[in-house]
């Protein structure tokens, strides 16, 4: 028995020695699934690395507040700029030192600690088989005479809710809370996330849902359903970005920064169309699916900062309750 | 022991969440609104279950037909959906393009306000409401039918003297366990609430946790669930009647001969408000059922595996409280409502405080959900063990002690085979319930130790609508047979 014991912890020891180093990136559940992108990118990755690509997955801001700098995170990906003011105060980041000078987002990019990796607008989708005569523009939805309606997603418990309440504040300003009791009006049900409204859309509960003016590209490209389409609104849509950045804390600081600039590889970028159904950050538009190149994008794009995300939440959030709560 | 263990994971996880707060203040407007709604609709959907389920057990007691046993399974089905799945299944059929307003041809109803809350819930619940009473009427024993007959009682004497008593009795704790169901719940509240005017309590925490992470707000907010279940525990336990029928000599329950119709009209409507979203389902996930991916089905492993060491679990503990419940006292039955009141989520954050700083998260993700799970299954389980234990021990615990029957041969020879059929309906319940639960699993979440509610909503966020119905219907059917065997298998030589 103890020879076998000893034989036992000779062989794990051994095997710890000879191991590869392990890479572990905390990503959201969607992103680390069988149907997200997640896996190929490991596979792609660990090619390059000699090393283990290791995801851990779930959610991932109230995971980091938890752990805050004991986190064994080594690289985190799938923030975005509506939350990251609060994890950059974590202080448990270190700069990416990659070159965004030449990213493919309609935005200018400088920050040095959160690298985007794909990009798309939060946009209403409909089917064009049923609703003919969209609208053009946020204030012909608002103002429309006709019952169109509208799945939204909640503020308070989804990403994408909380765009759409930044999205009207970008366009609306002080008129905003005026302008969600003209939306209430028009919204058939608040859901908890963004699956529940897009399941009930596809269902055809409602004229259209609040998504992302990429999500027809799914439809075109795996189903080959030309139907939905995203609303362009001429006032401009909120621009929406997923990021990734590396901690401080972390035992691979050099295999950390590989991944970092294998981020804006082509080969990672290539993968984000139809892996994430989204735009790549830094993909020359000829080396992207004709689906994607031909999507109707609007003209205007509305965005603000981690710091102006963080000084509306609060009073946009309890203008819609108050608007919605009419 | 087991009630320190409940206390120690609801009220330490609590605690570990209380000691991350970092400052106070008062509630808002906002989450005052929360509370009144969520006690609101709570009370409500208790009571329209509770008052349904009456007649609805009732005609299922009294009638026999063939695929009695088998409806009464399948209208457990409700209970177990994963909410996803129970709101696109109520919308297929209520919704504004639901089958209901395509037949009826009007447009003008909608589901979205308090009565599409109140809809959902009275959905999950009257099923469990049901089953629940209808051990209630099964422990009326049929000898006290037969000495009324004689006496040549009218419907009403029955009613006033067998039935209203037991009524009486099982209704408080009933309406408490649908009361607390509510309390939890918030997706189908936000969404068939038609927003935030439908915001519970459950929500605001939610929020506070995720979106703000403020942790003091978190604990708040738990702490007030807390109170305001412990609040409705306290009374309905207090006011619950005890009613005690001399024990009988387990005869064939009787089958009654008058109010047929009425009987039948009854399991009727039951059946096609119950069945119909289920069907829904159905015709839905059937085309993508074959679609599914290998991974999905390992996942549906992983799942059966999990609920069943919870079942396990949930019953062992359940046995032992409902046991100090009858032999020492009453009080101990709120130990076994604590966890139901305590927010998954709560449970979740502070086993993963506790346990960060010891272990991975993501090596101890299906243990936790195993143990909180099992924790979540102890209610619904007592409810239904405790009332035939204390009907078993007033008919022959004096008869067994004097025969010193006592422990391990008290259990094999008198609890065991007179208990086997509520033990074997609660673990079908708590392994039915355990395979829908998302619960915790989201903060532990390893990716390659996904569980199938898991695959059904990463399905979905991947757009794939028809092989999320495919696993939908895949969990509905797996819970369905899980549930089914338990059940029956509780059933075989039992005794009642």
């Amino acid at each position: 028995m103890k020879i076998l014991l000893s034989i036992f912890f000779t062989l794990v020891a051994a095997s710890t020695a000879f191991a590869k180093p392990t890479l572990t990136v905390y990503a959201p559940d969607y992103f680390t699934s069988e149907w997200g992108p997640g896996p190929k990118i490991k596979q792609a990755f660990e090619k390059i690395c000699d090393c283990d690509l290791f995801y851990v997955s779930g959610d991932l801001m109230p995971r980091l507040m938890i752990e805050g700098k004991r986190t064994k995170a080594d690289v985190v990906i799938g923030l975005n700029t509506d939350v990251t003011f609060k994890a950059r105060k974590l202080g448990i980041f270190e700069a990416h030192e990659q070159d965004t000078s030449s990213l493919s987002i309609p935005i200018k990019w400088d920050d040095k600690i959160f690298l985007p990796f794909d990009w798309s607008h939060t946009a209403f989708i409909y089917d064009n088989t049923k609703l003919k005569n969209p609208p053009k523009s946020f204030n012909e939805l608002l103002n429309s005479k006709d019952d169109i309606k509208v799945i939204i997603q909640d503020p308070r418990t989804s990403i994408s809710g909380l765009a759409l309440v930044l999205w009207v504040k970008s366009i609306y300003g002080s008129k905003s809370e005026e302008a969600f009791t003209k939306l209430a009006s028009k919204v058939l049900t608040v859901t908890k996330g963004w699956s529940e409204s897009y399941g009930m859309f596809t269902q055809g509960e409602a004229d259209m849902v609040l998504s992302y003016t990429t999500s027809p590209a799914y439809h075109i490209i795996a189903e080959n359903d030309k139907s939905k389409s995203a609303a362009i609104f001429s006032e401009g849509h909120y621009f929406f970005t997923e990021l990734a950045a590396m901690t401080n804390s972390s035992k691979e600081p050099e295999l950390a920064k590989e991944f970092m600039s294998f981020i804006l590889s082509e080969t990672f970028q290539r993968m984000i169309p139809t892996g994430n159904w989204s735009f790549p950050s830094k993909l020359d538009r000829n080396k992207l699916p004709d689906e994607f190149v031909n999507l109707p994008m609007p003209k205007k794009v509305l965005f603000y900062t981690e710091e102006e995300a963080q000084k509306y939440r609060d009073i946009v959030i309890q203008e819609w309750l108050t608007a919605f709560q009419k | 022991m087991v009630a320190s263990f409940l206390v120690a994971v609801t009220v330490g996880t609590l605690i570990a969440v209380i000691c991350r707060i970092e400052g106070f203040s008062g509630l808002t407007w906002n989450e005052w609104t929360a509370i009144r709604f969520t006690f609101f609709q709570s009370f409500v959907s208790a009571a329209v279950s509770v008052l349904l389920a009456i007649p609805v057990s009732r005609a299922f007691f009294r009638q026999d037909f063939i695929g009695r046993n088998i409806l009464i399974t399948l209208l457990g089905a409700p209970f177990i959906l994963p909410v996803i799945v129970a709101i696109l299944g109520l919308i297929l059929v209520f919704g504004s393009k639901g089958i209901l307003s395509q037949l009826m041809g009007f447009s003008a109803f909608s589901i979205y306000g308090v009565h599409g809350v109140i809809l959902a819930h009275v959905f999950f619940n009257l099923p469990l409401a049901t089953r629940l009473l209808l051990q209630g009427w099964g422990s009326i024993p049929s000898e006290q039918f037969r000495l009324g007959q004689s006496l040549s009682f009218s419907p009403f004497n029955f009613f006033m003297h067998l039935e209203l008593p037991m009524l009486c009795r099982v209704i408080p704790g009933v309406f408490l366990i649908i009361f607390l169901i509510c309390t939890t719940s918030f997706a189908v509240a936000l969404t068939l609430g038609g927003g935030p005017k439908a915001t519970t309590v459950e929500l605001a925490i939610y929020q506070a946790f995720r979106f703000d992470f403020n942790l003091s707000r978190v604990a708040i907010l738990s702490i007030i669930q807390l109170l305001m279940c412990g609040l409705i525990a306290v009374l309905s336990i207090w006011i619950a009647f005890p009613a005690h029928y001399e024990g009988g000599l387990d005869r064939v329950r009787p089958i009654a001969t008058t109010g047929k119709i009425l009987d039948f009209i009854c399991i009727t409507c039951a059946t096609i408000f119950l069945i119909l979203p289920l069907a829904m389902i159905l015709i839905r996930g059937s085309g993508g059922l074959f679609l599914l991916p290998q991974s999905v089905m390992f996942s549906a492993l992983r799942s059966i595996l999990v609920a069943l060491a919870a079942t396990g679990l949930a019953t062992i503990m359940t046995l032992y409280l409902a046991s100090l419940i009858v032999y020492s006292s009453k009080v101990y039955e709120i130990f076994g409502y604590l966890p139901i009141a305590a927010s998954p989520l709560v449970l979740g954050t502070g086993l993963y405080i506790i346990f960060y700083n010891w272990i991975d998260p993501g090596k101890i993700a299906l243990p936790s959900a195993i143990v909180i799970n099992a924790m979540m299954c102890i209610p619904f389980s007592l409810r239904i063990i405790t009332p035939a234990f204390r009907d078993l021990e007033n008919s022959f615990g004096r008869l067994a002690n004097s025969l010193n029957l006592v422990g391990w041969s008290r259990f094999r020879w008198l609890i065991w085979p007179r208990l086997k059929g509520p033990i074997g309906f609660s673990a079908g319940l708590s392994v039915a319930l355990s395979m829908g639960d998302l619960g915790v699993i989201v903060l532990f979440s390893n990716p390659n130790h996904s569980t199938l509610p898991m695959e059904i909503y990463r399905l979905m966020t991947a757009y794939r609508m028809d092989e999320a119905f495919g696993a939908a219907l895949l969990l509905l059917m797996l819970s369905i047979s899980l549930f089914w065997i338990f059940d029956k298998g509780g059933r075989i030589n039992a005794i009642t």
